[in-house]
């Protein structure tokens, strides 16, 4: 029996976690421009301003979102209508439905209610993201296609390439952690990594599969389509996928691209850095090795929790847009010959050690 | 193989430099925050509008004539600036001066600077040092072409 409470806090966390999820990309646009300019040795965007505020350019978000909105949205003559149009929101769409399954800190406990702060606690919570994430290559697919253009065309089959040879190594990484900690959902995961190896060590993703975590984001980077990976789109010669796309319908491509950069962001964090773990702190405070305790209430350390995942969130942003302004593209030979001769061999490698290991010790 | 990773290695060196690049320049951004005074600035950047650099002395701006002492343009009409012109962008139509040691005077001289390329070639041809490029005018964005066609009043200022 549901009762009406229930549906009340679901409904505030889908409103939650899609705000923290779309605002924070918005945001992302402006800290990609200002961190590609302070490692460039520049100053970035710090021209837009509210009544003369400029606040180094914090509002630059708005004034682009200002500009597509005005801008013309054209659709060329010779392009399937209803194709075209549907592509951006399905790519965006899947990427936006991932958000979902991310825990974002431990229970909250009030009075008698606990409540998950996480939206929907799949058994499958890995499984689904990864089906959605590749979904929203669809999106790339069927605006090539849709576009009927030779640029779009040519960016689409860059895409279909890439996504075959990334798609099977981001799949394949995970199956050590899947072994390690042996669960799909996503909250069982992370609460595994709260355990403590050694009696001191914490149980993160990072300790037990380096290997894992190194394909896995290298995989993943790819799967964001940004700039080592960036095939389908190439900004750089204009022969994207996106290439017959104006205005918002464009603006919700370059959306989609930083949704996934945080999305990605939070992948990492939740399955090799221990999602909100902090090292030592159990439901209950801080429990040292060497002895200490601090105890906390359950508000301080849910808070704490929220801190701590947004800061790793924040991290592998940083990270991320650190790695997109600092390499040139792959090839297309080099980028198959990167996930089918070096990823996926090193997937298998990864298995096989995890399974050996895993043997040794039972 | 030794090779492959020695590329990895020198890949990995290469976001360290930009990484340092990155918290050095935040380090003095920060700085600059809290009003503290450096040497050393976080960008390389000048921002223009507000802070302008001092203009070259060579450089070539928007045109101006010269004049007499008596006001009348210096220029006599010999057309050597119009022939010299890569972008043809000027029109020079003469009269004639009731002075016979000077013969000419322009009556109409008309700069297209929608057209002009700032090249220089028709101060260096002047034989009476008639045009010059020193106004130091560099900002000549307008809404209207129109504007951008000077005549001789303007360019006698």
């Amino acid at each position: 029996m549901i009762e009406p409470i229930d549906i009340l806090i679901s409904f505030i966390k889908v409103i939650m976690a899609m705000m923290w999820f779309l605002i924070l990309a918005l945001y992302l646009t402006w800290l990609e421009r200002k961190e590609s300019a302070v490692m460039q040795d520049r100053v970035g965007a710090n021209r837009a301003n509210i009544f003369g505020f400029r606040i180094i350019g914090i509002f630059q978000p708005f004034a682009d979102a200002i500009k597509m909105f005005f801008k013309e949205d054209f659709t060329p003559k010779f392009s399937h209508k209803f194709l075209h149009n549907l592509a951006p929101f399905l790519s965006f769409y899947f990427v936006l439905v991932t958000i979902a399954t991310i825990p974002f800190a431990g229970d909250i406990k009030i009075g008698e209610k606990v409540i998950k702060l996480q939206v929907l606690d799949l058994n499958i919570g890995i499984l689904f993201v990864l089906a959605m994430l590749s979904l929203s290559v669809y999106g790339v697919l069927l605006s090539g296609w849709a576009s009927n253009s030779r640029w779009t065309l040519l960016g689409g089959l860059r895409g279909a390439a890439q996504l075959v040879s990334y798609e099977v190594a981001l799949g394949l990484s995970l199956v050590g952690l899947v072994m390690v900690y042996p669960s799909l959902k996503f909250s069982a995961i992370v609460e595994s990594q709260g355990a403590l190896l050694f009696g001191f060590l914490p149980k993160w993703g990072i300790v037990l599969q380096p290997l894992g975590f190194i394909v896995f984001f290298l995989a993943a980077m790819a799967e964001s389509e940004r700039v080592p990976f960036d095939l389908p789109e190439a900004e750089s010669e204009i022969v994207g996928y996106f290439t017959e796309y104006s205005g918002l319908k464009w603006g919700l491509y370059m959306f989609t691209d930083f949704m996934k950069v945080l999305i990605i962001a939070c992948l990492l964090t939740t399955l090799f850095f221990g999602g909100y773990q902090v090292p030592w702190l159990a439901a209950d405070g801080f429990h040292f090795p060497w002895g200490g305790e601090w105890l906390m209430s359950n508000g301080l350390v849910v808070a704490l929790q929220v801190l701590i995942f947004n800061l790793k969130v924040f991290f592998f942003c940083w990270l991320q847009i650190l790695i997109r302004w600092t390499y040139p593209r792959f090839r297309y030979d080099q980028l198959m010959d990167f996930g089918w001769k070096l990823l996926i061999p090193l997937c298998l490698i990864n298995i096989a050690i995890t399974g050996i290991v895993m043997s040794f010790i039972k | 193989m030794i090779k492959q990773i020695g590329f990895f290695i020198e890949i990995v060196k290469g976001s360290i430099i930009t990484a340092r690049h990155f918290w050095v320049n935040l380090f003095f951004h920060i700085l600059k925050l809290f009003h503290i005074k450096t040497k050393r600035k976080g960008a390389a950047t000048i921002q223009y509008p507000d802070v302008r650099q001092p203009i070259a002395y060579r450089h070539r701006s928007m045109h101006r004539l010269m004049k007499h002492k008596d006001g009348t343009p210096r220029c006599v009409v010999c057309m050597l600036c119009v022939t010299v012109c890569p972008s043809e962008c000027i029109y020079v139509e003469a009269a004639e001066d009731p002075d016979p040691e000077i013969q000419k005077y322009p009556s109409q001289f008309i700069i297209d600077l929608t057209r002009c390329c700032f090249c220089g070639f028709c101060v260096e041809a002047c034989p009476e040092d008639a045009i010059r490029m020193d106004t130091d005018e560099i900002e000549l964005a307008r809404y209207d072409k129109e504007e951008l066609v000077f005549d001789l009043d303007k360019l006698l200022g």
